[in-house]
């Protein structure tokens, strides 16, 4: 066979042709080094290893699923496993130690920091937003107004048992609906209102009776918010002299909430989160800067 | 398309694929191989002990000079330590090594490929094996074309085994500076030491005896993009193994150039003898000009100057030259050297430069850090008594090997502002004094509060300083403080 091919040799290049041509030009013959052919081989023996050792071609219903019985979901769940067993060293240390005594220790403070904003995000945004600045009705845990109060233990009560929750152990502080249920009348509402107001450095209505509002006030509400506005926090009831208010400061929301009281409810988290996330949430919350 | 092209394709992929050709080169000894050797001692002695030698950076620090620990993130190369945040000095390294290249090629040609790029060194090294194994070219010629036999088959596995050995080493030598060398020692030969080792020395004992037992020239032939740039970056000024054919050409056997002498015709110094050929380890014929498979070695200079000497003729005839000198004495002109030149006092210049960035950096080093990222959500946050309150994530990093305090301050606020530190109780003056423990970086919520009634403008530039409080050391930051807008 061989002698049938004249080896035709292009003269400039040196280099025989393959014996291709198009319109007078001829195709020279550069081999591709062999190793890249086995190189290739190689690929391909490996693609087959794989479809043997790994989850490849799909079936009607299901897959092959390779003989190493790999499974990313099932490596998942155990890395998932292995992430909480080895949190458990901190986690453990957290439920051991007292609130007040987690931010002495730096690891610790720095484990419970990273938990409860992990926590945070996943339980509590939806309703007091991701940096914890609320949002009407739902209260603000960065300044230092607090309904409950906002010491370390305060906060991990509230998180503990909710508020106004199913829980039995949960606080309740309920403002009655003065103007809905016929307590007061109309005028009451806006007298003790516009008193409200007035003590807040609002603006109030003109004609309006402040005096009355002001016996209106210690009749009716003095009892939980205090003689001077100052709130309670045993019975939840806000300052009424603080810059922040939950449910709007001007003076129709505060008409609104004497006429029909809205009162906010908070889940309880003792069953729902362990109890170093609910720690750790409480370190967290507190160190917002607002904690007492 | 004639009908043999049908017969030329079926069958025989021969024409498609073709073997490598197998190289055989020959030893030589001289000036550029001496070099060689001496360089390959300097260079692999530097990577396989480097690992050993110690250095005493006092307690809890590792006292292995060289050591790139990725468990504490820190790189330690004798008196430098360096933290994450300083990798930009690998940056400079990385400058640096290229201009370098650039500048060698400048002044001549691939000196890297030739005597320092590891190909070329293990390489080297494997043949020199190979040699004491199996015999030079011609023997190692014969050797291939035998028929199996015991002898063949010894020497083989003699050959292998060592190639092998050397291989495991270097991958051995790599994980060494990744962990204290002599405790990965015993833990590889007691069979403690991390997968991870195992895998990397597997890695690379298997690259090493691939690539210079078997790759060789194909790695830079085929694999390897710098014959390419190179290519590039070369010029006409460049000193390149060259053959001078202004004194070599005509070429002929010594015979015939000695009778074409005596007949008053023009001869050159080539004897033909194709020793620059069977010497090269890319086996290129260098007598064809400059072209992409030289390594530019330097060992077809020593096979010809030997063969020069021999046949009484001056050395040189292949030697570092130019293009543009054997024009020059084509044209009767006197060679030049322009090593110093535009192009090479611009790359000696920027390697300068960089190199005393790098220097002044590394002297002038600062051993606290703080970095302050402010809160975005919320920017601010106002108390029930009017004042505002931002918060900060504050980082400080001690890089130095004991306890140290920083007394925290914010300067650019009114007096009566409040600084408080989360988890930080010991203050002084109302400044936070916060301890970072020895060669660590600690993160701390740190709280700012405006005084009540300070009607601050929406942003207020502070300067966020801490200052150490045994040495005195100080190191300041920016930010701003964030206010409501007012109108």
């Amino acid at each position: 066979m061989a002698d049938i091919h004249d080896k035709e040799v292009d003269q400039i290049s040196g280099v025989e042709t393959t014996g291709h041509e198009w319109d007078g030009l001829k195709e020279l013959n550069n081999p591709l080094p062999r190793w890249w052919l086995y190189l290739f081989y190689v690929t391909i023996a490996w693609a087959v290893i794989y479809w043997v050792l790994y989850p490849s071609w799909p079936l009607v219903s299901s897959y092959t699923t390779g003989v190493l019985g790999s499974n990313q979901r099932a490596e998942a769940l155990a890395a998932l496993e292995e992430g909480i067993a080895g949190r458990s060293e901190f986690a453990d240390k957290i439920v051991a130690t007292s609130l007040e005594d987690i931010s002495k220790d730096q690891q610790l403070l720095q484990f419970a920091m990273a938990n409860g904003k992990a926590a945070f995000g996943d339980n509590c945004a939806p309703c007091h937003g991701n940096g914890g600045t609320g949002a009407e009705g739902y209260p603000n845990l960065q300044d230092d107004t607090w309904i409950w109060g906002g010491t370390l233990d305060d906060i991990h009560t509230t998180l503990l048992y909710g508020i106004r929750s199913d829980h039995e152990d949960t606080r309740i502080g309920d403002m009655p609906s003065f103007g809905k249920d016929e307590l007061l009348d109309k005028e009451e509402v806006a007298q003790v209102s516009n008193f409200v107001a007035s003590r807040a450095g609002l603006e109030t209505k003109d004609g309006v009776d402040l005096a009355a509002g002001e016996t209106l006030y210690v009749d009716n509400c003095a009892a939980c918010h205090g003689d001077n506005l100052e709130g309670i926090q045993e019975v939840g009831a806000p300052s009424l002299m603080s810059a922040s208010y939950l449910y709007g400061k001007t003076l129709e929301d505060i008409t609104a909430q004497v006429h029909t009281a809205r009162n906010g409810v908070m889940p309880p988290w003792v069953d729902r989160l362990d109890e170093a996330t609910v720690k750790s949430l409480a370190v967290y919350v507190h160190a917002f800067g607002g904690g007492q | 398309m004639s009908t043999d092209t049908h017969t030329q394709g079926g069958g025989h992929d021969d024409e498609w694929f073709a073997s490598a050709k197998k190289i055989y080169p020959m030893a030589t000894h001289g000036l550029f191989r001496r070099i060689k050797w001496t360089l390959l001692f300097i260079t692999l002695g530097i990577y396989y002990f480097l690992p050993f030698i110690r250095y005493d950076r006092g307690p809890n620090a590792p006292n292995q000079a060289v050591l790139i620990d990725m468990e504490g993130r820190r790189g330690y190369f004798f008196f430098i330590e360096i933290w994450p945040q300083e990798v930009y000095y690998l940056t400079g390294l990385l400058i640096i090594a290229a201009v370098a290249l650039f500048l060698m090629n400048a002044v001549a040609g691939r000196l890297w490929c030739g005597y320092l790029c590891p190909q070329t060194v293990w390489t080297d090294l494997f043949l020199w094996v190979e040699r004491k194994i199996e015999g030079d070219r011609r023997e190692r010629i014969a050797l291939d074309k035998e028929s199996w036999t015991f002898g063949k088959l010894g020497k083989r596995a003699t050959k292998h085994f060592f190639w092998l050995m050397i291989a495991w080493w270097t991958g051995g030598a790599w994980v060494l500076y990744f962990n204290d060398a002599p405790t990965l020692v015993w833990q590889l030969l007691t069979f403690q030491a991390p997968m991870i080792a195992y895998i990397w020395i597997a890695i690379l004992t298997s690259t090493t005896y691939l690539l210079a037992g078997f790759m060789r020239e194909q790695v830079c032939i085929y694999m390897c993009p710098w014959p390419r740039i190179q290519a590039a970056l070369t010029d006409e000024k460049a000193l390149n193994v060259t053959y001078r054919w202004d004194r070599g050409e005509p070429r002929g056997s010594l015979k015939q150039n000695k009778k074409l002498e005596k007949q008053g015709m023009p001869a050159g110094d080539c004897i033909d003898c194709f020793q620059c050929f069977q010497v090269c380890p890319t086996g290129v014929d260098i007598r064809k000009g400059a072209q992409i498979d030289c390594i530019q070695c330097g060992l077809c200079i020593d096979a010809c100057d030997n063969i020069m000497a021999k046949v009484g003729k001056p050395s040189g005839l292949i030697g570092y030259d130019t293009d543009e000198n054997i024009e020059r004495r084509i044209e009767g002109k006197e060679p030049v050297y322009e090593i110093v030149r535009g192009r090479t006092i611009a790359y000696a210049g920027i390697i300068a430069v960089v190199g005393a960035i790098m220097l002044a950096t590394l002297l002038n080093r600062e051993f606290a850090d703080i970095s302050v990222l402010h809160d975005r959500n919320p920017v601010f946050v106002e108390q029930s008594d009017g004042s505002v309150r931002n918060g900060y994530t504050v980082r400080l990093s001690n890089k130095r090997r004991h306890d140290r305090h920083f007394m925290l301050h914010v300067e650019g606020m009114p007096a009566e502002t409040r600084v408080e530190a989360v988890g930080v109780e010991e203050t002084f003056a109302g400044r936070p004094i916060i301890n970072v423990g020895p060669d660590t970086t600690r993160e701390v919520r740190v709280l700012v509060t405006s005084p009540p009634g300070s009607e601050l403008p929406h942003s207020t530039p502070v300067t966020f300083r801490i200052t150490e409080s045994v040495m005195g050391e100080v190191v300041t930051t920016q930010d701003t403080f964030k206010a409501p807008e007012r109108d």
